[in-house]
């Protein structure tokens, strides 16, 4: 269930697409979501370009279309929503197919990338176009820590499911968020194990 | 709330990037200065918890559920500058690993979320917990401001959405505010219930934790406050001239609104709107206003149901 809720590829797979560095990577991925925004709606060549690099890298990558589609599918209901509020604009009608094809186009650059780079490598990217140590820091130990605490937080939901059987509304919802609470408190009192454990290792 | 890529323009990126910057900017600063070494790791501990947390669903009606988003509450935890490097450690993440809100659109969404709802969120806590000391009035505050900043960060956001072209302010201040109402009203009560646990379990974590920084602490909140004040004149205060004013109406109904001057800003399809939508954008804002007062009766009584009121009964108890 976890992995269906955070919906991430991690098998380490190997394809052409992950072999090529980080770098190359994020800078063409950046210049096709600059180029996707700031084109004028009327260049249709480039996102006709953009859709064939990313319908190639898609092929290339060696994720399955099926879980590329569901995450689509997954981040799409805000786009939905714009679009379904600008058809009731009788004068922004048109726009918003522009505004799909855009937000679409570039959803499949992060999710291509995001899914063929490992986390680390895109860290050491941002650590080198100077973004600041502290940052950097709280990013990695927050990436480190997600998986833990995100399955912490499903045993204890689980837990506190099966031994409380109520059908009364206010009564879960104290239950539920004495568990969010008791989650900070985890949370935080392993961050003072993590810091005794890191000065143990020597972090300055 | 998090603007996909290709919802928001050039110009709105890059400016909404720039006070995003100046804001996370500040607030590294301000962490690096004021934080004792020992709570480096829980930064990143409460971002990684915020993503957590919104893995336990609360049934809201029938089969539809929500979550806590948690700005606030963890700004309360740990003051305003460390909670704007947790939002925006969680944004990052969400953007790179996730594709959950645009690469381009990362400014604005560390913008909305970070500085505007935890800082400004944060700001409206503090205030109403001074005003209503103990532990009743720091759960009424993070009702209250668990509200205010859900609320706050939407219209941002419309205004944004609003500024690049891709909707009508109108259409999108109405959509986003009034969805945001409601959704706040959730978010203030779990972030109160949750905080309340939490003052029950470890009551060395919450309250007295940021009381160290308070003499700095006014000097802070005024540059967030700037960065702040400066989003509305860009994002917002452009759009409420464009509300129907009592005048205005006045003017219309009586004939002479040809001798009224034209408006000194040109409103980006101002023009289309049917007179409805504008009504409802002026409605919207009435009933926020009112709303606002509403929860804060509410978030008020709230507080006086959960928290006993004589301070020699308040044990720390196991749940």
């Amino acid at each position: 269930m976890i992995k269906d809720w955070l919906g991430h590829y991690h098998s380490h797979h190997d394809s052409l697409v992950a072999r090529l560095s980080a770098e190359l990577k994020l800078g063409v991925a950046l210049v096709i979501i600059a180029g996707t925004v700031l084109v004028p709606p009327g260049w249709v060549a480039w996102f006709a370009g953009a859709g064939l690099v990313l319908g190639l890298a898609a092929i290339f990558s060696g994720i399955p279309p099926l879980f590329i589609l569901k995450r689509l599918a997954w981040l799409s209901p805000l786009v939905l929503s714009v679009a379904l509020v600008n058809a009731m604009q009788p004068a922004a009608r048109g726009s918003w197919v522009i505004v799909a094809v855009r937000s679409t186009l570039c959803l499949l650059t992060v999710i291509l990338v995001s899914n063929t780079t490992p986390f680390s490598r895109i860290l050491r990217v941002l650590q080198r176009v100077r973004v600041p140590g502290l940052l950097i820091t709280t990013i990695a130990l927050m990436h480190r820590y997600l998986f833990v605490l995100a399955a912490e937080a499903e045993r204890m939901a689980r837990a506190r499911a099966s031994r409380t059987f109520v059908r009364d509304r206010r009564a879960r919802w104290q239950t539920l968020s004495t568990v969010v609470g008791r989650l900070f408190v985890r949370a935080s009192e392993r961050a003072e194990r993590i810091y005794d454990a890191m000065c143990a290792r020597g972090w300055k | 709330m998090h603007i996909p890529d290709g919802f928001i323009d050039a110009k709105t990126a890059v400016t909404t990037a720039a006070l995003a910057a100046a804001g996370v900017g500040l607030a590294l600063r301000q962490v690096r200065r004021s934080l004792p070494r020992r709570r480096v790791p829980l930064l990143g501990l409460a971002a990684a918890f915020l993503f957590a947390a919104q893995m336990v669903n609360f049934p809201v009606y029938g089969g539809t559920s929500g979550h806590l988003v948690g700005g606030v509450l963890v700004a309360a935890l740990l003051g305003p500058s460390a909670a704007i490097v947790v939002l925006t450690t969680v944004l990052i993440v969400q953007c790179f690993l996730f594709a959950d809100g645009g690469v381009l659109a990362l400014g604005a969404n560390i913008f909305n979320m970070g500085i505007v709802g935890a800082a400004g969120g944060c700001g409206i806590y503090r205030l109403v917990s001074g005003a209503l000391p103990g532990p009743r009035g720091r759960v009424a505050a993070v009702a209250f401001a668990g509200w205010c900043s859900t609320v706050l960060a939407s219209v941002f956001c419309a205004g944004e959405l609003a500024c690049s072209g891709t909707v009508a302010w109108p259409a999108a201040f109405t959509a986003m505010a009034g969805t945001h109402m409601l959704i706040g009203v959730g978010e203030g009560l779990i972030g109160a219930l949750a905080y309340l646990a939490i003052q029950r379990v470890r009551p060395d974590l919450v309250g007295d934790a940021c009381e160290p920084e308070q003499p700095r602490l006014w000097s802070e909140f005024a540059r967030y406050g700037l960065l702040v004040a400066v989003g509305v004149a860009l994002f917002v205060a452009p759009f409420a001239c464009s509300w129907p004013d009592g005048l205005e109406r006045v003017a219309a109904d009586l004939g002479f609104e040809h001798k009224a001057q034209p408006l000194a800003l040109p409103i980006p399809a101002a023009g289309y709107q049917a007179p409805g939508v504008r009504w409802a954008a002026g409605a919207t804002a009435l009933a926020g206003a009112a709303g606002a007062i509403v929860v804060f009766g509410l978030a008020v009584l709230l507080a006086r149901s959960l928290v006993p009121g004589n301070e020699r009964d308040r044990e720390p108890t196991k749940p």
